[in-house]
């Protein structure tokens, strides 16, 4: 933002010139407050507001609000873990307090390392192989395969990510353009809420066996890159989060101010130019709630349906180490169980971010 | 994006320690032109999965130019089914599942068995109460401890107590045709207890029973146990044990005491994979009774290492002393009582890896005893039900294949028609003899035998 005096040359004593730099930064940050806090660092907007030399005192509160309140919350929790974990005795041991769950951490990275190691020396013997076999002149039989060890834990959330990513994507190509039909038909609409009210409330888990028969019927070349168990997931994935995205859609397009549409009749503008100039912008703030109600919605059942489908992820490690039964397996789920919601929250955020990025809404 | 890696790893580590690694690669003479060298196999985690993680991590299966993935699965259910529809090519199963696919008891497929991959390995735990009320009627031994074997004899005033109390007697085994079903039931007839039919209407298994069974998944059978929904169980290690740890229930008798060197685990693949890959199916079978004998070598050297490698959470995942505490020798019945096992798991000594016509038999009989098989089958259609099912040819191969680059002795490949001896060493006495499968289950009490059907023995 320029302001007149920007143009008013080096007729200016110091003094006015430090107050000009001041009110520049101070814009400068206020421009950011909102991308700043859709991505979840609006704590940060206070303190440099603070070291932009504005008023401290009301920073100060707003920075408490925005920091050390969540801080003191989660640090509470943490205690209240750590005091009431040790009362409850389980047949697999005490539950795990925070400090039993880093320890675990530590261990999940030492596992990290001696799978890395372990991969480094499988493709040493592999050379060491293949250039035996060149020795002994029986070159056509050399071969170069992929490492075979089990995924270690960065793998499986990568999976995991993979996998929502895929049925998340599939959610929302079939959702959006079928909610884009609901908002703009009213007999599209009746003839299919029905089945949309129906089909909402399934569980994952009752999808699942149903996925599995169809995909392992259909699916009979299965690609490594895209594995049978990973399609099943993704499609229980699908089938449970494109409600949200596609009961909000249709919302937000039924929901159009009416003159806009009266100006497209006046204009006379054919139906995809509705669509691209009308319709998608005007519901767009609707249609990235749903996205966001989806993608969390899918987040939550993959874990459940990797678990049954095999799909080699965070829901797969969960189960594997409840079957391990050992002494660790707790403390570990319980990582496990931090991660999903760590990185569920930064799906969220992403989302988030997103949709002040796309979307005009009329406070900013 | 694996292989992307691996491309950039393949290229810098084409010089680095390759040659110091050379000297250790044995001959790649003995390798078989192998038509799949990808293989991914499955597994429960139970510690007879031991001779798939021992082959791989001593690279037996590199040796014979396979690269193997194994993954856990969920269940026994699970494992069968991604087998069946190649997902998986072939799997660490147990002995009962190639025979009832291949007969049509479950989800019908041809699976067959190259390899027993292991001897033993169950027990049957109980819970502390009914331990409690179980010993009262054990008979001390000179040591002042139970006297083993216990026999089921002694469960039967704890079940009638349960019964006339109106409530049921509930225990668990872990999969309808599994060894330890068979086993279970074995046990509880031996001591006069019914554990129920099945009929072709009614799988339940509980017919009439005194003693009602159902299925759990092992890792959860302790919680079971603790929460009182079943007062006993038969499962495989770790979870024998893993119930002492905990202080939640006593295991009262190993498989071994109720039929010594009883047959356990095979490992299945489809009929279909098979004959697509001949090869590949003998250097499997070559992999895999390489790391049975290294799991027995010197009696028991290698086993510490095996429980080392075993407690990884990629393979069994349990506490190393949970595992060691069955596989290093001996075996822990009621807390501190520890008794000398070294035939807890036999993984290669007495022929265990040779897929025996007559052990396939055993458990025919027994699904035929329970109902499982409706009707009345020939001696005859056992046999052959056995010989479609159970491959000793590939094993055969694979064996003189090993014989040849000398990591296997001649004499540790017995000299049979499939059939072993009859044998008495069961927990009852009762003989069998399995090229008589009928005769043999006319010597039980409780069981069909001839041409019964469940209507007719169920007592109204």
């Amino acid at each position: 933002m320029s302001t007149a005096s920007d143009f008013m040359g080096d007729e200016l004593s110091p003094a006015e010139r430090r107050i000009l730099k001041r009110e520049k930064r101070m814009s400068r940050i206020t421009r950011a407050t909102g991308p700043l806090t859709a991505i979840g660092l609006g704590w940060s907007v206070p303190v440099m507001k603070i070291a932009a030399g504005d008023d401290a005192r009301s920073n100060l509160r707003a920075l408490w609000q925005s920091l050390i309140v969540p801080l003191i919350g989660i640090v509470a929790f943490l205690a209240a873990w750590a005091a009431l974990a040790p009362q409850v005795q389980t047949s697999l041991g005490t539950v795990p307090g925070p400090v039993q769950v880093w320890q675990q951490v530590g261990s999940l990275y030492d596992d990290y390392q001696r799978g890395r190691q372990d991969r480094v020396a499988f493709y040493e013997r592999q050379e060491a192989r293949n250039t035996k076999l060149v020795e002994q002149g029986m070159a056509d039989r050399v071969k170069s395969r992929s490492y075979t060890g089990a995924p270690t834990y960065p793998e499986q959330i990568l999976t995991s990510l993979k996998t929502v990513f895929l049925g998340f994507v599939l959610a929302t190509i079939i959702a959006i353009p079928v909610g884009i039909a609901c908002g703009l038909s009213a007999t599209i609409n009746g003839a299919l809420n029905p089945l949309i009210q129906i089909f909402k409330p399934v569980s994952p888990l009752a999808w699942l066996p149903i996925v599995t028969m169809i995909v392992s019927a259909l699916y009979v070349n299965a690609s490594d890159a895209v594995p049978k168990s990973m399609v099943v997931s993704a499609i229980t994935v699908t089938l449970c989060s494109l409600w949200p995205t596609l009961i909000n859609t249709a919302l937000g397009v039924a929901s159009i101010d009416k003159d806009l549409v009266n100006v497209g009749k006046v204009l006379q503008l054919p139906t995809h130019k509705t669509i691209t100039k009308l319709v998608l912008p005007s519901a767009m703030p609707l249609i990235f709630t749903g996205l966001r109600l989806s993608l969390g919605v899918g987040w939550m059942v993959l874990i459940a349906a990797e678990m049954l489908a095999q799909n080699p992820g965070l829901g797969k490690f969960v189960w594997d180490e409840f079957q391990n039964g050992s002494s660790d397996s707790l403390a570990r789920i319980i990582v496990a169980v931090i991660t999903i919601g760590i990185v569920g929250f930064m799906l969220d955020r992403i989302m988030a971010a997103l949709q002040t990025a796309f979307t005009f809404t009329s406070n900013r | 994006m694996a292989s992307i890696i691996a491309v950039s790893r393949r290229t810098l580590l084409g010089c680095t320690g390759a040659f110091a690694v050379l000297a250790a690669s044995p001959a790649s003479a003995g390798m078989l032109p192998v038509e799949k060298d990808e293989l991914t196999f499955g597994f429960i985690k139970l510690t007879d999965m031991a001779p798939l993680a021992i082959a791989k991590e001593m690279h037996f299966f590199e040796d014979e130019g396979l690269y193997v993935t194994i993954e856990p699965q969920a269940n026994w259910k699970v494992l069968l089914d991604r087998t069946i529809t190649g997902e998986l090519d072939g799997a660490h199963m147990l002995a009962g599942q190639p025979l009832a696919a291949t007969i049509g008891y479950g989800t019908k497929a041809h699976i067959v068995t190259p390899l027993s991959m292991d001897l033993n390995g169950n027990g049957i735990t109980v819970s502390n109460d009914v331990w409690a009320e179980m010993k009262t009627h054990i008979p001390a031994g000179p040591d002042g401890k139970p006297e083993h074997p216990i026999s089921a004899a002694a469960l039967a005033p704890v079940v009638e107590q349960y019964r006339s109390a109106g409530k049921t007697f509930n225990m668990g085994m872990v999969f309808p045709v599994s060894t330890h079903n068979y086993e279970l039931r074995y046990w509880l007839a031996a001591g006069g207890l019914n554990p129920g039919y099945y009929s072709p209407s009614d799988t339940s298994g509980q017919i009439d029973a005194e003693v009602l069974l159902s299925v759990t998944p092992p890792p959860q059978m302790p919680a079971t146990l603790e929460a009182g929904t079943i007062q006993g169980y038969c499962v495989g290690e770790p979870w024998n044990q893993q119930a002492v740890f905990k202080g939640i229930g006593v295991p009262v008798i190993t498989d071994y005491e109720i039929w010594k060197d009883n047959p356990e685990k095979v490992f299945g693949m489809t009929a279909a994979f098979v004959e697509e890959n001949p090869n590949t199916a003998i250097a499997v079978t070559k992999a895999l009774i390489r790391a049975g004998q290294w799991l027995d070598a010197d009696g028991g050297a290698n086993r510490r290492q095996a429980v080392e490698i075993l407690s990884r959470p990629e393979y069994v995942g349990a506490d190393p002393e949970v595992i060691a505490n069955s596989m290093t020798g001996t075996f822990e019945y009621e807390k501190g009582d520890t008794r000398e096992a070294p035939h807890f798991n036999v993984f290669f000594d007495k022929f265990a890896t040779y897929p025996f016509y007559s052990d396939a038999v055993w458990y025919l009989t027994q699904m035929r005893r329970w109902g499982q098989i409706s009707e009345e089958k020939s001696d005859a259609w056992y046999a052959e039900t056995a010989a479609s099912v159970y491959r000793p040819d590939i094993y055969r191969k694979a064996a003189e294949s090993l014989v040849e680059d000398g990591y296997l002795d001649p004499s540790a490949v017995p000299d049979t028609d499939g059939y072993k001896p009859a044998t008495a060493e069961f927990i009852d006495g009762v003989e069998y003899e399995g090229r008589k499968p009928n005769e043999y289950l006319a010597k039980f009490e409780i069981g069909l035998k001839g041409s019964e059907d469940v209507a007719s023995v169920v007592s109204n």
